[in-house]
């Protein structure tokens, strides 16, 4: 058994599918902070079989998570304060994404004008479709 | 500030009005010969584009205006590595208003996004062409009388063209339209696009030859079917001429049908077809420049 301590103020993100928490780590701009950042990978669930688990300790002001719901909207956000959940957020799809995934297309015109922010824009809600602001790409979400 | 990025920018209402326009300018042309004495055109086109850049140009002289550009990247600063984004910013010092064809897709929303003055999509990619899509509305609307109720064939490449994708949006914001597709299998209307006709509840059908169904439409739009788009010669040889129109194949058409083509055409309208007074692709070229007239006087906020 793995132990991991609490964390007195921050965010536990759980059912996170499993393998994808380092992509997360890095979406959400973790390894550019220097705060205590623990990865779970590969924790035993019944719900899901194998999850993953991330543990920020930080300001819960600090961290913009409106991008979580564009990677994956049944990950459960906690909130800690004081060493305890104080409150689970729901999470919804953002109506726009800025330089979270880039456009593959070869013919978009972010493929030659590098000073471009990769912009994308939930076009249908219904079956989660984002696509590129400029050449209405589809984005592929994993990465 | 408005732009014209992609066709459904403008409302329906917002259509109707440009095109009450058009069809004054096509009426009453020497009412508008002035309204844009001192203005000027940029056009900025980083891809070859004869026709539609002296469509342009010539709806730019004919309101009194005046025209300046470049007409290949090669010839622009883009050549020197210079960005859309700067590019329009110098252009919005010399023009009033900016046609812009570019090969990547997006670049005139890029260009929009930075401009002090109004720009125009005149083809971006395969993405969008938007002024393509108001001069085949104009041309339906004059010549079949509106833009309900009437059934259109759209024959040929229906996979990769974006004019034929461009238009059938359009025309699902209008009522009693009923599609049908004709093409070879390899180049069938994209089931995304399906999709959306079935949203919309439009009627539609889908066949291979273009005889079967030649004599039920109102309108026949006509679009170049390549070589290189099938996956083998034998193909191409059994299918090449069910997609080529010819004085026999307009002998089962209705008297009152109109054949339409975006042009370039190679030869998949033959030539006899030309004299038909159904034949309407010339006219629609013409239709092209009423359009771009009414559309720079609505940008620039000018009435006739």
């Amino acid at each position: 058994m793995l132990n991991i301590g609490q964390i007195e103020e921050g965010f536990v993100l759980d059912h996170i599918r499993a393998g994808e928490s380092l992509d997360i780590y890095y979406k959400l701009g973790l390894d550019k902070i220097d705060n205590t950042v623990a990865i779970i990978k590969n924790v035993r669930s019944d719900k899901m079989g194998k999850k993953d688990i991330l543990k920020v300790e930080c300001d819960v002001e600090m961290l913009d998570l409106e991008v979580l719901g564009f990677i994956d909207h049944n990950i459960t956000v906690n909130v800690v304060k004081g060493g305890k959940i104080v409150e689970k957020k729901r999470l919804t799809l953002p109506k726009e994404i800025v330089n979270v995934i880039k456009c593959k297309n070869p013919r978009c015109i972010t493929s030659i004008e590098q000073e471009l922010p990769h912009i994308f824009v939930l076009t249908d809600p219904k079956h989660e479709v984002y696509r590129c602001k400029y050449c209405e790409e589809k984005a592929v979400k994993r990465i | 500030m408005r732009h014209l990025m992609s066709p459904l920018d403008f409302t329906v209402k917002e259509l109707d009005t440009l095109f009450n326009l058009a069809s004054d300018i096509e009426k009453h042309p020497g009412k508008y010969a002035h309204v844009c004495d001192g203005k000027k055109l940029a056009t900025c086109f980083y891809e070859p584009s004869t026709r539609t850049r002296l469509s342009f140009e010539a709806a730019m002289l004919n309101l009194g205006g005046s025209v300046l550009g470049f007409s290949e990247a090669s010839s622009s600063s883009a050549a020197k590595g210079e960005s859309v984004s700067d590019t329009i910013r110098v252009i919005s010092c010399y023009a009033d208003i900016c046609a812009i064809r570019h090969p990547k897709e997006g670049a005139p929303m890029v260009a929009a996004s930075k401009s002090l003055i109004p720009v125009i999509n005149a083809g971006d990619g395969g993405h969008q062409h938007p002024t393509q899509t108001l001069t085949d509305l104009l041309t339906i609307r004059s010549l079949h009388g509106n833009l309900n109720g009437f059934t259109i064939g759209l024959c040929g490449d229906l996979k990769f063209g974006r004019t034929v994708h461009s238009l059938i949006r359009a025309l699902l914001r209008y009522n009693n339209i009923h599609f049908v597709f004709i093409s070879p299998e390899e180049l069938r209307i994209p089931d995304y696009i399906i999709d959306e006709l079935n949203e919309q509840n439009a009627t539609y059908e889908e066949v291979i030859k273009l005889d079967d169904v030649i004599g039920k439409l109102d309108i026949l739009y006509m679009t170049r079917v390549q070589r290189e788009r099938f996956f083998n010669e034998e193909d191409y040889v059994r299918l090449k001429d069910f997609y080529i129109l010819t004085k026999e194949k307009m002998d089962m058409a209705k008297k009152s049908c109109i054949v339409l083509h975006p042009l370039p055409r190679v030869n998949e309208i033959s030539v006899e077809v030309d004299d038909d007074p159904r034949a309407c692709y010339f006219k629609q070229a013409q239709y092209g420049v009423y359009v771009r007239m009414a559309l720079i006087m609505t940008l620039l906020g000018l009435e006739g």
